[in-house]
């Protein structure tokens, strides 16, 4: 499988230099990624879930490493190999149901097929819960492969496991493999739709006449907002152009558009203005465990001046975003600093900056980091495509959407972390 | 003699209150005799005291010492004596004797008349040194049983508690002070009540007669203040007193005048009309500000340069001045308040007086339409409307017997010691002070430019202190950029950032030193915009916010937001991002009528957020700024 090697490289390079904005293009292009992995995998007979595990675990680590900042293709890798066990585990119940009910025939796949994509993630991940966490733990304790541990767990519910297993061996390799793309095919439908999903939720939240902030441009903040105008709601929007980037001119420029009123307003006037707001809403870049969230930068100050005047703050986020690990010192160790151009033109600079004046070092540093951390205590509401959550929730809604295997993807990143 | 002195030092101790940081007092009273014949206020022998600010109570009027019969004031005494004196408040040689004030017997009280305050404000701002200590009754410190002083009072009990206490320690009279009972707390209060009756009686005949100070006592002062600048706050402080007596009228026009608010459209015409420099409204206004002027930026100034020759009621170095704010050329508020003045020097130099006027009353109105012509250019600043407010009082209060060439001579050396004192000599103790603060180690951020700040960074680098800068910037001035080329220049080592990494980089920093355009009397500080974000990141990360800011910048407004009151800048400004052509969304804002851009120029700090402020009165926490204000305002007025 030469071409997914380089589709692959390719990807990684592209994540490397950074050409990949946003969260959810890098969240899509890495569902897409792995798709095409996982349908070019031959599957050996035996423990073909641990086969593809291990085939999205190796491309998985080389993405992370390629750009550790970028939480959403973690995430992403996390969710494909908990689609991959879900698979697995809703192919052998049902085998095992079907042997139950002693009618093992061809049309039992067929209804299987039926079933799954009918089934939210959510929905199969409750089911699976039931039986898959308690032998995590048990897999954790008796040190015991991942995927032997799966078939070991589901032979609790039927006896005569081992013989349904050689029965319809041949079916299910094929299955398992046209589910788990089924399932990534979905995953990245969820990825394109969340925006609609989330911005369906505005009219509960926005009111007649009020005023809301927001810093820099979100592609979901702009469809919820947009959102609520449709609903006939007329309010007003302040934005704060979010420097070093400006994204907020484009923000401002997208809704006056679309016929908001809109208030563009420097970054330094945020406190000031924050006073006559309303509700501050604002896009993520990545959300924690603990309901701590990875933004633009000058949102922790938005945050802290929204908490001063008891103002709302609500951030949204796609579940694309939601990482399931908990953040340690997130401010320097997720963070990244961007080139100082952005802030200072190097031509009139350029004699500030020279390594003179004996110590070797230059006197002028610049510092243009990318992220703020918000830190859970000042988020009053996350909005997802679930819905709203207070931040304390945050870990349980995050623990639907990834098995507690594969938290750790990779020693060497897990420690970065 | 010696009985009399026991019986007062029962409740009416000397009372040495101080506030801020400060060393204990060297040099405490411990005279008694020099004290009951009124010393003088911060008499030379104790004035060695360095504290910056020192919360005194009134002084006993040092004329009394003029009249040794008022010493003998005793029992009940805020009678024929003090009355007598109540119509005397003109310092002119010819005036009557002053009150005593202070003495206190049996809980009986002589009050002393209001117009003190002129006498005490001239002695205190003509001593040579800081520390006052004066003695006083304390159980005059709530003059009048009246609320208001008394709520003041007590506030600055509670901050200079810990003060007291330490002067307790130095001052064995202190302990018995507190011993005043019910009753007579009591009596005291219906004697302070009587005598404010009798003030109100009299009190219309000294508000006309106010004295006017000669300008060869005023012009002692700068070389005083250079030894220490404390001296003008306790001789501020010493005011609290009198300005607590101020009779109605003048209590009233105390009161700042309303604002011009720009959503009144008939006074808009009105004040179109008069109006030198023709203003087009803004495109797209932001509705919120409504009240404040929000006119295109640019357009006048051809306009009005073109006008240069033709304008003949404004001084040609009024017009330049205007023309500068406009252009933005100069900016800060010492430099725009500094070089109004020296506008206003230059004006009165070439002023000749009309035939049948008199200099005051039509130089005042020529200040006026001066003051209005530049507050059109741009909005003027709270520090510079107390500039003016001292310049106009000066010229209202020049003695009529002077010529005119002697009258413009005092004025103008009048603004010369208010530029030298307040301004520069102000930042200098301003930086001695703060250069106490900053420690070998320390990382020290700065938002903006503040010229107080950098000569405090620049100050501490030459003395070899080793730190760092981060230099703090914003959109749309990025007036940082200056002060980091001048400090990296100067060899300080700098890191720079822009105010949304403001929180990225605050775990790094010890101490936030940041400047002030003003200090308002609730302990808000009114600020460049984004003064408030750096110190509420600064808060919320144990940072220590220190405001460097000279005196004649507070003002006795209070503001809770900066909506109420604020300055639009160029909304263009805002559209364009300087150096980054691919930022080009918003260059067609204009014609999008549901777009508003708003360049906000300052913003209001709470005062929660504020650790020190560093004035030329010494560093003083936030709650005390409403003590500065009072007492300034009378040191301004009567100096």
């Amino acid at each position: 499988m030469p071409d997914v090697q380089s589709l692959v490289n390719e990807f990684i390079l592209k994540l490397k230099k950074r050409k990949i904005e946003g969260s959810q293009a890098t969240a899509r292009q890495t569902a897409v990624l792995l798709r095409s992995v996982i349908s070019q995998q031959r599957i050996p007979y035996t423990s073909q879930a641990a086969a593809l595990i291990d085939a999205v675990r190796a491309v998985g680590e080389q993405l992370i490493a390629a750009n550790p900042i970028e939480l959403a293709v973690g995430n992403i890798v996390r969710r494909v190999l908990h689609i991959i066990r879900e698979e697995d585990l809703s192919l052998t119940t049902a085998a095992i149901e079907g042997l139950n009910v002693s009618s093992v025939s061809d049309d039992d796949g067929d209804t299987d097929k039926d079933d799954t994509p009918g089934l939210s993630a959510a929905a199969l991940a409750a089911a699976a819960r039931s039986t898959l966490r308690p032998p995590s733990l048990q897999t954790l304790l008796e040190d015991l492969p991942d995927s032997s541990a799966i078939p070991h767990t589901s032979s609790s519910g039927g006896d005569s496991d081992g013989k349904s297993k050689s029965a319809d061996k041949s079916t299910r390799s094929r299955k398992l493999k046209h589910d788990v793309i089924e399932a990534i095919n979905e995953l990245i439908q969820d990825i394109d739709t969340c925006h609609d999903q989330i911005a369906e939720q505005a009219v509960e939240h926005i009111h007649h006449n009020e005023v809301i902030l927001t810093l820099g441009s979100s592609k979901t903040v702009l469809e919820f907002l947009c959102a609520a105008k449709e609903k006939k709601r007329s309010f007003r929007v302040f934005v704060a152009e979010g420097a070093p980037r400006y994204q907020g001119h484009l923000l401002a420029k997208e809704l006056v558009a679309r016929g908001l009123q809109t208030t563009l307003i420097t970054d330094s006037a945020v406190f000031a203005m924050i006073s006559r707001v309303n509700m501050v809403i604002v896009g993520a870049h990545v959300v924690m465990a603990n309901g701590g969230v990875i933004a633009p930068v000058g949102l922790n100050m938005v945050a802290l001046a929204a908490q001063r005047h008891a103002v709302p703050f609500v951030v949204l986020a796609g579940c694309h975003k939601l990482c399931p690990l908990y953040p340690h010192n997130p401010e320097v160790l997720l963070n990244e600093l961007r080139s100082p151009s952005e802030l200072l033109d190097f031509g009139e600079f350029s004699d500030c900056m020279d390594f003179g004046y004996g110590t070797g070092t230059p006197l002028l540093h610049v510092v243009n980091p990318t992220f703020d951390y918000v830190p859970p205590k000042l988020v009053s509401l996350f909005i997802t495509e679930t819905g709203g959550h207070d931040p304390s929730y945050m870990y349980r809604l995050i623990a639907d959407y990834y098995s507690a295997d594969d938290l750790v993807l990779q020693r060497k990143v897990a420690s970065v972390k | 003699m010696d009985q009399r002195h026991r019986v007062q030092r029962a409740v009416s101790d000397p009372k040495v209150r101080q506030v801020g940081f400060f060393a204990p007092n060297p040099n405490p009273i411990s005279d008694f005799p020099s004290r009951s014949s009124p010393p003088l206020a911060g008499s030379p022998s104790n004035a060695t005291s360095s504290s910056p600010v020192i919360i005194i109570p009134p002084p006993p009027p040092p004329a009394a010492r003029n009249h040794p019969a008022l010493s003998h004031l005793v029992v009940g005494s805020y009678d024929a004596a003090s009355e007598s004196l109540l119509g005397s408040s003109s310092r002119l040689p010819s005036s009557p004797p002053y009150s005593a004030r202070g003495f206190v017997v049996d809980g009986e009280f002589s009050e002393e008349s209001w117009p003190q305050r002129s006498n005490s404000a001239k002695f205190a701002s003509s001593f040579p040194s800081g520390g006052f200590n004066l003695t006083a009754a304390r159980a005059v410190i709530t003059p009048e049983g009246d609320a208001s002083p008394a709520v003041i009072s007590a506030n600055e009990k509670n901050e200079v508690s810990a003060v007291e206490a330490k002067n307790e320690r130095t001052e064995s009279s202190k302990p018995e002070k507190a011993k005043l009972t019910k009753s007579e707390r009591r009596a005291l209060q219906e004697s302070q009540r009587a005598a404010k009756a009798a003030a109100k009686g009299e009190g219309n005949k000294p508000s006309a007669g106010a004295a006017p100070c000669g300008p060869g006592k005023a012009s002692k002062q700068p070389a005083q203040k250079k030894d220490t600048a404390s001296a003008a706050p306790s001789s501020a402080l010493l005011e609290r007193k009198g300005s607590d007596r101020l009779p109605e009228k003048d209590r009233k026009k105390d009161v700042p005048a309303p604002r011009m608010q720009f959503d009144d459209k008939s006074r808009v015409e009105k004040a179109k009309r008069r109006a030198v420099v023709n203003q087009t409204e803004a495109r797209n206004r932001v509705e919120l500000f409504r009240h404040l002027p929000q006119y295109e930026h640019g357009t006048q100034l051809p306009d009005l340069e073109s006008k240069f020759f033709q304008l003949d009621p404004m001084h040609s170095a009024v017009y330049k001045v205007g023309l500068q704010y406009l252009s933005g050329e100069l900016t800060g508020g010492n430099a725009r308040c500094i070089a109004m003045l020296q506008a206003f020097q230059e004006a009165i130099k070439d002023y000749v007086t009309p035939p049948e006027k008199t200099l005051s009353r039509d130089l005042t109105a020529r200040v006026s339409s001066y003051v209005s012509f530049l507050n059109e250019c741009r909005p003027l600043s709270i520090s510079m409307g107390n500039a003016i407010r001292f310049v106009k009082n000066r010229i209202a209060k020049m003695q009529i017997t002077l010529s005119e060439s002697e009258a413009k001579a005092s004025i103008c050396s009048d603004i010369d010691r208010f530029i030298s004192e307040k301004i520069i000599l102000a930042d200098q103790v301003i930086v001695k002070h703060a250069a106490t603060k900053i420690r070998d180690g320390d990382v020290l951020l700065t938002y903006g430019t503040s010229c107080v700040v950098e000569m405090i960074l620049l100050h501490a680098h030459e003395v070899g202190k080793k730190f760092r800068v981060v230099v703090v910037d914003s959109r749309p001035k990025l007036e940082g950029q200056r002060l980091l080329r001048r400090l990296v220049t100067k060899g300080l080592s700098c890191t720079y950032t822009h105010i949304n990494g403001v929180s990225y980089i605050m775990h790094e920093v010890s101490k936030v030193f940041l400047g002030a355009a003003s200090v308002l009397s609730n302990g808000t500080v009114y600020s460049r915009v984004g003064t408030a974000s750096v110190a509420m990141v600064a808060s919320s990360f144990r940072v220590p916010v220190l405001i460097c800011c000279e005196a004649y910048k507070f003002h006795e407004r209070v503001q809770l937001d900066s909506i109420c009151f604020n300055e639009l800048g160029d909304p263009d400004a805002v559209s364009k991002v300087y150096g980054r052509l691919d930022v080009n969304y918003l260059d067609d804002w204009g014609n999008k009528e549901n777009l508003q851009l708003l360049n906000l120029m300052y913003d209001v700090t709470p005062s929660d957020y504020v650790s020190m402020i560093l004035t030329d009165y010494g560093m003083v926490p936030p709650t005390s700024v409403p003590v500065i204000v009072r007492e300034y305002r009378k040191d301004q007025l009567w100096m």
